[in-house]
């Protein structure tokens, strides 16, 4: 199982997925950025996704639950780069990704966050 | 055709890019590629994870109509499905997961054919063709 590293860029956790998801390595990712979280008082969390090529129900769901956790840790949650095909797929898929946000790119990402970088 | 064992995680994510080349050299559209693969990726899953493993066949197809598309079936021999439209509604699920894996794969293709009966394995076989 392949692991996401985790960047903290000042006060901003910042993950980039560059490898074809499997189930584990989302949960792991999951877990890793929890402790993260709880370690460095990050108030927020940008999650590159310009080279994931799909978003299934799986995946979508622990993107979901990211978002979720985050908020117990007092930080924002920021989805950037999403391609055009997944963001179609998703939707006829039946997944809206509530309670995560989304911005085009992680420079808009992190102007949402407040520039908390 | 290619059949492709699944078995883990790591298989899954094999049968995806399988069915990802074989879809682009079919000349789905990017679009039609992200959905075919996503669905394939649903389906693998249940197979792993409700089936406890099976096998994926991944094949060019050519319609009638002349018409170039990709036909992907999975089976298992899990412990089947009792109630095929029950199975098929959104949201539900006997799992953890959200319940749209199934309804949700069969939204993303153009054929879907789901077979099962207790005790006896699940299979489902989907199409997308090009447009």
């Amino acid at each position: 199982m392949e692991r996401v590293p985790i960047l903290k860029l000042g006060r901003t956790l910042f993950v980039s997925i560059q490898i074809d998801l499997q189930d584990d390595s989302v949960m792991r990712l999951q877990e890793d950025l929890a402790a993260e979280l709880a370690a460095t008082g990050a108030t927020g969390v940008i999650i590159d996704i310009t080279a994931v090529e799909i978003v299934d129900s799986f995946i979508g769901r622990m993107l979901t639950m990211i978002g979720s956790i985050s908020r117990l840790f007092d930080a924002e949650t920021v989805l950037v780069g999403m391609r055009p095909a997944v963001a179609i797929t998703l939707t006829e898929l039946g997944l809206s990704l509530r309670g995560v946000r989304t911005a085009l790119n992680a420079e808009k990402g992190l102007e949402l966050l407040g520039g908390s970088a | 055709m290619d059949e492709l064992p699944i078995a883990s995680g790591d298989d899954v994510v094999r049968v995806r890019q399988r069915v990802r080349v074989v879809a682009a050299d079919s000349g789905l559209s990017l679009v039609d590629q992200t959905k075919l693969v996503t669905a394939a990726s649903e389906l693998a899953r249940n197979a792993l994870v409700y089936g406890g493993g099976g096998t994926a066949r991944i094949e060019a197809v050519t319609s009638a109509a002349g018409r170039a598309g990709v036909r992907v079936g999975f089976s298992d021999d899990g412990p089947g499905i009792a109630d095929l439209d029950l199975a098929l509604t959104d949201g539900w699920t006997t799992g953890s997961g959200l319940g749209l894996g199934l309804s949700g794969a069969r939204r993303l293709v153009d054929e879907f054919e789901l077979t099962s009966k207790p005790g006896r394995g699940t299979s489902v076989v989907v199409i997308k063709w090009s447009r």
